[in-house]
């Protein structure tokens, strides 16, 4: 199958203010990609860009307004929670209140198994659920009975892995999995995907904002901004050639990690994020370096350039006389 | 050597925990000693748990209970003598606090009161410190330095939430030089931030410290920021300093194993070979290990390690560890 | 055990516990009462107490004593019917209404609402009065019961709306888990503290407007309860004649009732807190 979910035009309105001043906020603006089996893509951008609510649209728990999810070729209509049977499994942010602080952790295990029906007896259940622990590199032994409280982060992200995994899920929702986690522990969660695509055949939709282990660990990446995709393709040409002009002001203001590499000028930041969902033309046009007249009033198409999409004036030929 | 404006010896903050019958005492800042130089932005790295947080608290000189000061001292410069921190009273520590020393805690932006006007929160702020200015004094003062930071004036007539993320913590970072503070303690002020709000907000504090000549120490997880800003860097690990020196020494020769990991797991733009993290996990302050904090997790651990703590070594002038593996350079 | 050990510690629990278990053993004794509650002059009347008669007799020539271990039973059966049936439709309305959100919600909210607003007591005058010859414990229970559940639904249904919208919310979701037992498992440790102390505060209320009711006549007059014994003492004018033993028996085991059921509560729900549960898990 070429492509394990589709999004076509995915479109997603808030209507914000009272019955006097009501405004439209489109938080996701007609958005296209797809995944492949056996893949990680990547969805980045800053917080407010939409990538959040397109995961949750996919994975049913918001209604989009308007657009399509299809998932094995089949659309997916309304909330459904037969969609987690078809082998969709997420995991989220927080690891600390991705579980309930009152239950022990393991009682989510030995309920997906029982709902799901993946063992008959329960030594099968705690086998299966350590074959899983051992995936992530944590046993049976040390995970019986304990709070989510007892454990570090990391760990505790590692075990939410380990849950979405019981079900043998061939795409991975991961919103944000390591934001929380210290900079250095990220590694081992990040290689964990690697893991899951190499030996296992998992697709992972990595949502983040952080380039660094984007990079290190995608195979395609979309840029969000704002709710539209600004520059869509394969992760060595986007983040080692970025086009679009926020792709190259997001490039550069990753940190080095190399004190000869700091950063010289300076950046102007926007202090009501808002103005620029409402924009007309193209959202950047407030900070982009180089913008151009018709950036303020005329949203720009969908360009091809070299295998990577981008949505900006300055590659549209046609403007080029 | 160079006028020191904030110095610790041996410090040790310990949490003292009464939980129905039985004592727990975490061990969050471990016999510490640091110098810390006027004029310069010192960084303290470490994992979530290391202390970290417990030790700004401890150089804030804000010793609640259960935080305990348990032994050492802490010294600051002002003018041309020491203060020793601990023998401080109530109204000498307040006024040391804020006009000497400010804090800028994690997650700061929720430290603005959200049914304030930011303007309120300035000139309520400059009245609790400052004797005999109006309110419209006090405005025009928060005005300029606003400016003078290069942020717009015109946010001071808004509230908190009617702002960015970003712009809040700038807001708060503002708030906290508003009086020319000798020392800005700043606890992972990046942490939740967005890549080029980071980058602004690093901007920003860097502004700060060429303008007021001050001393900042900055405390984050994130080397890429201590990369791009300390002067010098102090690696913390299960209560201790284990390695310090210049920026440039700590990145380019690191020569304690754990920094070596925390410098090598972070991914680099066009490298996409396969890197690790700092395997297993910290110990917990509440029952630390024999010895060196780090040998269970320690790649080349020696028998001396499980038994004793090193002391430190200088390998250099401007370089400190506390490893058996390094000798005096 | 453990629980009982750590909730010890707190002296509110032990007074009130101690109330509460000599109460019980006073209910208890209404078993083994010599006299019939409901007769008149089976002793002779207005003595005061002795060693014979413990506290006394009353007007109506009945022994003091005995009157008031079934005046406590009784007066603890009505609110603890009161209270469990109005729980009940609490927690059902309140969950229903909160998970399931729209128009349910806006439904059984307007009834709640309604029930608070309506002048509560008329009300129950009028049913009281309507209701009086069908008397008795079971049906003034569910009198009480009716008027009981608007606040506390609102109150459940507030903690489950913010709950829903918790991430572990999502997991139990994708771990397969229906509705039921995703509200009753994920929800119920944080809505029991709230559920325990209103059950015991709704006992507290329905005893106190059941010996309001009582005093002034609406109730069943031969069923003894704290709130009829108070009723025929001022009747018979003890406080005038002196007969103190038969006023300050009820009132003193009445007060001494709702001090131990607040504090009961109060340090319950105080251990059951979610907030303190969490400091004292995996400790």
């Amino acid at each position: 199958m070429e492509k394990l979910l589709e999004v076509n035009l995915l479109k997603k309105e808030y209507t914000l203010g009272s019955l006097i001043a009501r405004i439209k906020l489109t938080a996701v603006d007609n958005i296209s990609f797809y995944i492949k089996p056996a893949e990680i893509f990547t969805l980045a951008g800053e917080s407010g860009c939409g990538k959040t609510t397109s995961a949750k649209i996919i994975l049913g728990f918001e209604e989009q307004t308007s657009g399509a999810v299809i998932h094995k070729g089949k659309p997916k209509t309304r909330k459904e929670r037969a969609w987690i049977t078809e082998g969709v499994q997420a995991i989220f942010q927080d690891p600390f209140t991705t579980f309930n602080p009152l239950r022990t952790v393991d009682r989510y295990f030995f309920e997906t198994v029982q709902n799901f029906k993946l063992a008959r007896t329960n030594p099968e259940a705690i086998a299966l659920i350590d074959r899983k622990l051992k995936l992530v590199g944590l046993s049976y032994e040390e995970f019986a009975g304990k709070y989510p409280n007892e454990y570090s982060g990391g760990q505790l992200q590692r075990i939410s892995i380990a849950r979405a995994l019981l079900t043998d899920p061939t795409l991975l929702i991961a919103d944000e999995p390591v934001s929380m986690v210290d900079a250095s522990l990220r590694m081992s969660i990040v290689n964990l995907f690697k893991k899951l695509r190499d030996e296992f055949g998992v697709s992972v939709l990595y949502i983040t904002h952080d380039l660094a282990t984007a990079y290190y660990v995608s195979d395609r990446i979309a840029i969000m901004f704002r709710g539209n995709i600004v520059e869509m393709g394969p992760v060595e040409q986007v983040l080692m050639a970025p086009r679009h002009p926020y792709t190259k002001l997001l490039r550069e203001s990753i940190p080095e990690i190399d004190p000869k590499k700091r950063w010289h000028d300076t950046v102007s930041l926007t202090e009501l994020e808002h103005d620029e969902y409402l924009r007309n033309g193209c959202k950047f046009a407030g900070r982009c370096p180089v913008v151009m007249e018709m950036c303020k009033s005329v949203v720009p198409r969908d360009l091809v350039v070299d295998d990577v999409l981008v949505k900006c004036h300055k590659y549209d030929e046609s403007y080029n006389s | 050597m160079n006028n020191f404006i904030l110095r610790t010896e041996k410090l040790k903050a310990f949490y003292i925990l009464d939980m129905q019958g039985t004592q727990k005492i975490v061990k969050a800042v471990n016999e510490v000693e640091l110098e810390i130089e006027e004029n310069e932005i010192y960084g303290i790295a470490g994992e979530s748990g290391c202390g970290k947080t417990t030790l700004l608290k401890a150089l804030f000189n804000s010793f609640d209970p259960p935080l305990h000061l348990v032994g050492g001292k802490i010294f600051y410069g002002m003018g041309d003598r020491y203060v020793d921190g601990t023998s401080l009273n109530q109204e000498d520590k307040r006024k040391l606090r804020m006009e000497y020393i400010s804090y800028v805690p994690q997650g700061s932006m929720s430290v603005l009161n959200p049914v304030l006007k930011l303007k309120d929160t300035y000139q309520d702020f400059i009245a609790s410190h400052v004797d005999g200015k109006t309110r419209s004094e006090a405005f025009e003062i928060a005005k300029a330095h606003i400016s003078e930071l290069g942020l717009p004036a015109n946010i001071l007539g808004a509230y908190p939430h009617q702002l960015s993320g970003g712009m809040r913590q700038r807001v708060t970072i503002a708030l906290a030089t508003l009086l020319k503070p000798r020392i800005m303690i700043c606890d992972e002020p990046t942490t939740a931030l967005d890549v080029v709000v980071q980058r602004g907000v690093i901007q920003l504090l860097k502004d700060i410290q060429r303008n007021l000549k001050n001393t900042i120490i900055i405390v984050t997880h994130d080397m890429g920021v201590h990369a791009n800003i300390a002067d010098r860097v102090g690696i913390m690990y299960a209560g201790k300093i284990v390695e310090e020196a210049t920026t440039e020494l700590i990145f380019n020769s690191p020569l304690h194993p754990y920094t070596q990991f925390l410098i090598n797991s972070l991914p680099k733009f066009g490298d996409k070979s396969t890197r690790g993290s700092v395997p297993g996990s910290p110990p917990s302050l509440a029952d630390l290990p024999d010895g060196c904090p780090f040998h269970p997790r320690c790649p080349r651990v020696m028998d001396v390690c499980k038994t004793q703590m090193p002391g430190f070594v200088h390998p250099n002038d401007r370089h400190r560890v506390a490893c058996w593996l390094v000798g005096e350079g | 055990m453990k629980v009982f050990r750590d909730l010890f510690k707190d002296y509110r629990f032990c007074f009130s516990f101690g109330v509460l278990v000599i109460i019980l053993i006073l209910a208890f004794l209404s078993l083994f009462s010599p006299y019939d509650p409901t007769l008149w002059n089976v002793v002779p009347r207005d003595l005061k107490p002795s060693a014979k008669y413990l506290l006394g007799t009353d007007s109506n020539g009945q022994d003091i004593f005995w009157q008031a271990t079934y005046a406590v039973r009784n007066s603890l059966i009505i609110s603890f019917i009161a209270a469990l049936v109005s729980r009940g439709i609490a927690i059902l309305v309140g969950m229903v209404s909160g998970y399931k959100g729209g128009s349910t919600d806006r439904v059984l909210m307007f009834i709640s609402d309604s029930l608070l607003v309506i002048p509560l007591f008329l009300i129950m005058v009028m049913l009281a009065m309507l209701v009086r010859q069908y008397m008795n414990l079971v049906i003034l229970g569910l009198l009480l019961s009716i008027f009981g559940w608007a606040w506390d639904a609102r109150v459940i249904r507030s903690v489950i709306l913010s709950l829903r919208e918790r991430e572990f919310t999502q997991t139990a979701i994708l771990s397969g888990t229906g509705t039921v037992r995703l509200v009753m498992n994920e929800y119920m440790p944080y809505a029991t503290p709230l559920i325990f102390s209103t059950l015991i505060n709704n006992m507290s209320w329905a005893i106190g407007l059941e010996i309001t009711l009582a005093i002034l006549g609406l109730v069943n007059l031969s069923i003894p309860t704290l709130g009829t014994m108070l009723n025929w003492a001022i009747t018979y004018q003890a406080i005038l004649l002196g007969h103190w033993w038969w006023v300050y028996t009820p009132v003193v085991l009445s007060v001494f009732l709702f001090v131990a059921l607040y504090w009961l509560s109060v340090s319950i729900s105080e251990y059951l807190d979610p907030r303190t549960r969490i400091q004292r898990v995996g400790a």
